[in-house]
């Protein structure tokens, strides 16, 4: 199996992707990582720019071409490599490669409930913790079950749901730093749902809403801190 | 950047950061979820309703001149005048004409989005004709001289104490904080223009092209009263308005009120087919009603986005939207504000003008998940942003996305941008958080995280190595 490692996990959250190479080989699985994969071509793609979005997801067709079953490490991405290359490649010589790739991709938690039917990995993780569901996840994916499942037979994790937790945290890509201002103060609420829990952590299959979140509560000195779930599943 | 985004930008950076305002919006808001999700449990299977509610409007919509024609031809049989109007100009010339023949002076208005859409009031009052609005809502703002709020909760953005500061300063009334006795000093004022008004003008939630009517759903019983007293009534309707059936309303009523406010149905829902019939005992003498186009047929042809016009104007996706919470709806600039604001602005006022608000949206979807009749709302915001940088491609914008692909398509490159990206890292709280800050889009509010020591790439090499 292939797994699928996005830009931002690459560079700022190698724990995140390094966790889910544990976790499958673990499960018994040959992972294989293609080198020549950067980035699904998602900024390019949400601002507008689709043509070199598809330059970029087109080296991504190619490479994932012969992979049995590509997992994910983002709900973003998966949204991505899943629903956007078929809208991308529409009417394209490429249109048939994307609808192929589409049947072949899963998320992360997706892939090990759905897919290995796995729930539980023998983690251990003594803390009170509330889940954020990544709207890319959520609702493009339709992922809201696997991680709570995973979750749920974590050793000494109790899982609080936050009211807001379907609610956007305000990253979206480029629009965190086209509109902070806006960005922020959705931060801000989620944040302040999240702390209503008493949680000590906010855990979330996309490192991406980590990132936002994290980012604000580093800058106001907060001692809820964020993880992502892979590095929760991986610890025993 | 254009004047319309610069002000939605000096807006949004005022509202957003407005704790009171964002703590009035989640109280007005907080409920709605689920008060509406109580209710929506009431259907037997409300993804099937909205299944439902999505093929009849796309028949209707994709069938337009059809059922278009049915319905004017049906009405008019019944001795209502019809008026088409291709844009607000001639909407706001046909109504005016109408109103001029009355030799009216005054005109009972009911709510109608439509209305906003064409500057009427504005219209109406330099002819100099008294316009009052009957909805509580849009009589506050309008005492206030302010646009609606949101398209269903004008006055959401208010308080009690700010409502009676307004009756006060307007009316005369003595302050107080109670909604009841708020409601019956408007109440008081707005019954006595009923009486005296000569034209009633209204908007209309759908048209039934099967016989010929109008239907309005209203809280405040004011729409009929608009409709009942004035001799003459004029309903302003967008040509989207039509549903195929009378049956189909079984269905789009107590959609509508549980998208919009959570209510299995709204408290009066009235059909008006004409004037006044022989033997009817009451009614106005004249109906006319006017058909605006008003881009809406430019949107009927963009085939991928055509389904915008199966809007209900519920305001779900405005409830549900968290750029809506943080900004607020007089942010948008627009008379659609929200989520399908943000989506059919662009074709009404012009894409270059106000693709903006296509770009504020993180793309969450939860505005397409709440919608009653399935629009594809954040999918097509971004089609707004795919058009907008193909037919003006920014150069900035392009040139840094073509610099994008070259990178991330090759790996060399890839790897050498992140070493010249480490050791910028290594100078960059010298400018961290300030304007110099080539990140400042980021680090004015959010810390952000350091490229790792090993990165995932790296990590992986050294292990295929070994």
């Amino acid at each position: 199996m292939t797994l699928f490692i996005p830009c931002f996990v690459d560079l700022m959250f190698p724990q995140a992707g390094i966790s889910m190479v544990k976790i499958l080989e673990k499960l018994g699985h040959k992972v294989d990582c293609p080198e020549s994969i950067a980035c699904c071509g998602q900024p390019a793609f949400n601002s507008g720019y689709w043509d070199e979005a598809r330059t970029v997801a087109e080296t991504v067709l190619d490479q994932l071409r012969s992979a049995e079953v590509v997992v994910i490490a983002s709900g973003s991405c998966g949204a991505m490599l899943k629903v956007f290359y078929r809208e991308l490649f529409t009417g394209t010589a490429n249109e048939t490669a994307a609808k192929e790739l589409a049947t072949k991709c899963y998320e992360f938690s997706d892939f090990l409930v759905t897919k290995l039917g796995v729930t539980d990995l023998g983690a251990k993780f003594p803390a009170k913790v509330t889940f954020h569901d990544g709207c890319h996840g959520l609702r493009e994916l339709g992922n809201k079950r696997p991680a709570r499942e995973l979750l749920s037979h974590v050793r000494g994790l109790e899982l609080v749901e936050m009211q807001d937790a379907e609610v956007c945290c305000g990253f979206g890509g480029t629009f965190a730093t086209k509109f902070p201002m806006i960005s922020t103060a959705m931060a801000e609420v989620k944040c302040a749902s999240a702390f209503d829990t008493g949680a000590e952590y906010i855990v979330s299959n996309d490192s991406s809403c980590l990132m936002q979140i994290q980012g604000l509560l580093s800058r106001r000195h907060s001692n809820v801190k964020t993880i992502h779930l892979a590095e929760i599943l991986s610890g025993e | 950047m254009t004047a319309f985004s610069q002000t939605f930008r000096r807006q949004a950076r005022r509202v957003a950061a407005d704790l009171r305002h964002r703590s009035i919006i989640q109280t007005a808001l907080g409920k709605y979820e689920q008060v509406r999700d109580k209710t929506k449990s009431s259907f037997q299977d409300w993804q099937s309703a909205r299944q439902g509610a999505s093929e009849t409007k796309w028949e209707a919509i994709n069938h337009l001149d059809r059922y278009l024609d049915e319905f004017t031809t049906k009405l008019a049989a019944r001795g209502t005048k019809i008026h088409w109007a291709s844009n607000g100009r001639q909407a706001r010339e046909i109504i005016l004409g109408i109103v001029r023949e009355k030799k009216a002076r005054s005109i009972v208005k009911s709510k109608a989005m439509t209305a906003e859409e064409i500057h009427l009031n504005e219209a109406l009052e330099e002819a100099g004709l008294q316009v009052v609005e009957s909805d509580l809502g849009e009589f506050i703002v309008q005492l206030r001289k302010e646009a609606p709020y949101h398209i269903v909760f004008p006055a959401m953005h208010l308080t009690r104490g700010e409502i009676s500061e307004v009756f006060r300063r307007e009316l005369g009334s003595e302050p107080t904080q109670n909604p009841e006795d708020l409601t019956m000093i408007a109440r008081r004022v707005l019954r006595k223009k009923y009486i005296t008004a000569d034209v009633g003008l209204t908007g209309a939630n759908f048209a039934i092209a099967e016989t010929g009517m109008i239907s309005i759903t209203e809280n405040e019983g004011n729409a009929r009263l608009t409709a009942a007293l004035p001799k003459t009534m004029i309903t302003l309707v967008g040509i989207e308005k039509v549903l195929p059936r009378l049956e189909d309303l079984a269905l789009f009523l107590p959609m509508l009120a549980t998208a919009g406010t959570g209510q299995p149905l709204t408290c009066y829902n009235s059909l008006y087919g004409g004037p006044r019939q022989p033997g009817d005992t009451d009614g106005p003498d004249e109906y006319h009603v006017v058909l605006l186009d008003n881009h809406r047929t430019e949107l009927l042809a963009d085939a991928e986005q055509r389904d915008a016009l199966h809007c209900i104007r519920c305001g779900a996706c405005l409830n549900v939207c968290p750029i809506f919470r943080n900004v607020g709806g007089h942010t948008y600039g627009t008379t659609y504000s929200g989520p399908i604001g943000s989506v059919i602005t662009p074709h009404l006022r012009g894409l270059q003008d106000w693709k903006h608000l296509s770009s504020a949206s993180s793309l969450c979807g939860a505005c397409t998940e709440a919608c009653p009749v399935k629009i594809d709302l954040h999918h097509h915001l971004l089609h707004n942003r795919r058009n907008a940088a193909t037919q003006r491609p920014s150069f900035l914008e392009k040139l840094l996305f073509r610099c994008y692909a070259a990178i991330v398509n090759r790996p060399h490159l890839y790897s050498a941008v992140k070493t010249i990206a480490r050791f910028a890292q290594t100078l960059h709280p010298i400018v961290k958080s300030t304007r110099l800050d080539p990140a400042f889009g980021w680090t004015s509010t959010r810390e952000l995280p350091p490229i790792a020591k090993v990165t995932f790439k790296e990590f992986w090499k050294r292990r295929q190595r070994r």
